[in-house]
């Protein structure tokens, strides 16, 4: 498994979140849960302007084996989706923290405070609690 | 002897889980209105020798009308082959088998009727069939809202001159999703929908627009207009046709500019007998770009490990058994055997058969309303083309002169005061290749018999 990057946060259902230079988070999922989901086929991102509350499932990621929902870890408005990913799904697969992010979101006023994101270390934990 | 497994004390024990102290209080949601208290209506019960004489008996009050009625189900020849080969043990299934790729017969026969579906209609995938065409259009109502994601309005704008029973299935089946159906009048001269119908939703968010061609009257609605319309303003258009006229109708799929994006229809006329309203199937298609949207099952050509071609069930991610809740349906099966029967019948008829059907029919309905008009006292309700039914107008009320046509051997028509009261008295008939001149003149007689006398009076 390859190393977590350290600039970004991370939650206990393997979403990662980086924070932009204008204040605008970048949400994908995790090296680690594209790797238990297998090749994917089709990817749903949300459309820009549409609020999320936190826990909301926002995405789809469908690979040969499932389709899982992608939920919001932070509550605000989508400001884009990737809508790349809708013709190239594999770029999850093979750049989960770069190419593959799903949707920007401006958080409401202090949800970022709010939510429960783990660093690096911490998420690192999680996963090797997980036997991953 | 009861065919109930649980004795009395289990019940006591279930109710005793459940925390009701009787059956009456599990079921008080039941309006007493609703409940029946005894059976005393029901009679006692007959061997099987009195079923069979009486069920003849019941057959034969039926008779054996000379039909005309069409009105979304349609009787054309059906090749004896059809259900001779339908029947066989190999293919006596109403769905899609559970263990689907052990199957690999019945996998492949979908894959060519999902094949000839799309072919028939023009458009790009189908699925392996929908319990019958109203149904599919309610679930291409949903699938629309799904799948234009531009609209948020979750508003269909449908014409009356949609099938009547169409729209209440789709009002049905879909209210508690909140979908929202504009119905939109039809020309009173032509029947059909104008764009200065359209032009009053200008301004709205509207998800979709539902063509029905031909529609309800059997009038022929200037689908790429239309579909241009409807697509230059960001909606998309679901079309409901009739396959047999498919064989002479430019199909959903080449409709405008782009093609219709959603295309369904009622699949009974392609070798299913009329048997007192069904089980009949539907058939539902669409634009590759919404496969994910499209609900059922779909089955797909792949090569197995060993490099072998086989069939597969596909796209499954979009189905209840993987996505739950989230699935883009709770339909999971399809109408197995009438789609056999489908499947067999186009095998037959080829795209030639096809053709030679749809033009047969158009061409005795166009014979039908020709002798027909000339009668004192009818007349054409619309001006325009048809393809094989047409609305007539008579100087009187229409139930009446239908009863007296049925003590003549004759189904006539559907009376449409009912469902079209603002037509007066119009009377919607049908022909199709299995009506001959003779028969034509049959009813074209009886029917100047029937409104002679009132006349003369």
């Amino acid at each position: 498994m390859s190393k977590l990057p350290e600039d970004l946060k991370y939650t206990k259902s393997h979403e990662w979140v980086r924070t932009l230079a204008d204040g605008t988070l970048e949400i994908g999922i995790t090296d680690h849960a594209q790797h238990a989901l297998g090749d994917l086929v089709f990817v749903e991102v949300p459309d820009a302007g549409r609020s999320v509350q936190a826990g909301e499932a926002c995405a789809v990621v469908e690979s040969v084996k499932a389709a899982s929902d992608v939920y919001a870890p932070i509550a605000g408005e989508v400001t884009a989706g990737n809508v790349r990913l809708s013709q190239e799904p594999e770029a999850v697969n093979t750049d989960a923290y770069g190419a593959g992010w799903l949707w920007r979101l401006k958080p409401a006023p202090g949800a970022l405070a709010a939510a429960a994101l783990m660093s690096a270390a911490d998420y690192q934990q999680v996963l090797d609690a997980e036997g991953g | 002897m009861a065919f109930i497994p649980h004795t009395p004390a289990d019940v006591t024990a279930m109710l005793a889980a459940i925390g009701a102290s009787s059956l009456d209080e599990l079921f008080d949601e039941i309006p007493q209105e609703l409940r029946i208290h005894s059976l005393e209506r029901i009679p006692e019960a007959l061997n099987e020798m009195q079923v069979g004489r009486l069920m003849s008996e019941r057959a034969l009050a039926d008779g054996l009308l000379l039909n005309f009625i069409g009105a979304g189900a349609y009787e054309h020849h059906i090749p004896a082959a059809v259900w001779a080969i339908t029947t066989r043990g190999e293919f006596y299934s109403a769905y899609t088998p559970y263990q689907a790729e052990a199957s690999q017969g019945t996998l492949q026969l979908i894959y060519e009727f999902q094949t000839m579906i799309a072919r028939l209609t023009g458009m790009e995938v189908a699925n392996a069939s929908m319990y019958d065409g109203a149904s599919a259009m309610a679930e291409a109502a949903l699938m629309a809202v799904r799948a234009n994601r531009k609209s948020k309005a979750a508003r269909i704008l449908v014409p009356t001159s949609v099938h009547p029973y169409y729209r209440r299935v789709a009002l049905a089946s879909t209210h508690n999703q909140g979908l929202k159906f504009e119905e939109l009048p039809y020309g009173a001269a032509d029947g059909v929908l104008s764009l200065a119908t359209l032009a009053r939703h200008e301004a709205d968010d509207c998800t979709a627009l539902i063509i029905q061609q031909p529609n309800f009257f059997g009038r022929l609605e200037d689908v790429d207009a239309l579909t241009d319309w409807a697509h230059a303003r960001g909606m998309l258009v679901i079309g409901v046709v009739n396959p047999t006229s498919l064989g002479l109708l430019k199909p959903p799929g080449q409709w405008g500019a782009q093609g219709a994006d959603i295309a369904v229809g009622e699949g009974q006329p392609l070798g299913v007998p009329l048997s007192s309203g069904g089980p009949y199937f539907g058939f539902m298609t669409s634009r590759m770009e919404h496969v994910r949207q499209l609900p059922g099952r779909i089955v797909g050509r792949t090569l197995d490990a060993a490099g072998k071609p086989g069939f597969t069930l596909t796209l499954q991610a979009r189905e209840q058994h993987i996505r739950r809740a989230k699935a883009t349906s709770n339909i999971c099966t399809n109408q197995g055997l009438l789609m056999t029967a489908a499947t067999i019948y186009l095998s037959l008829m080829g795209p030639q058969g096809v053709a030679r059907t749809a033009a047969m029919s158009h061409a005795r309905t166009r014979e039908l309303v020709d002798l027909l008009t000339h009668l004192p006292g009818v007349r054409s309700a619309f001006a325009g083309p048809v393809f094989h039914e047409a609305v007539l107008q008579l100087d009187r009320p229409v139930a009446p002169v239908l009863k007296a046509l049925a003590a003549r051997g004759i189904a006539a028509g559907l009376d449409l005061a009912g469902l079209y009261p603002e037509l007066g008295h119009a009377l919607l008939v049908c022909a199709t290749e299995t009506k001959t001149q003779a028969d034509l003149e049959r009813l074209r007689g009886a029917l100047a018999e029937v409104l002679q006398p009132a006349r003369a009076a």
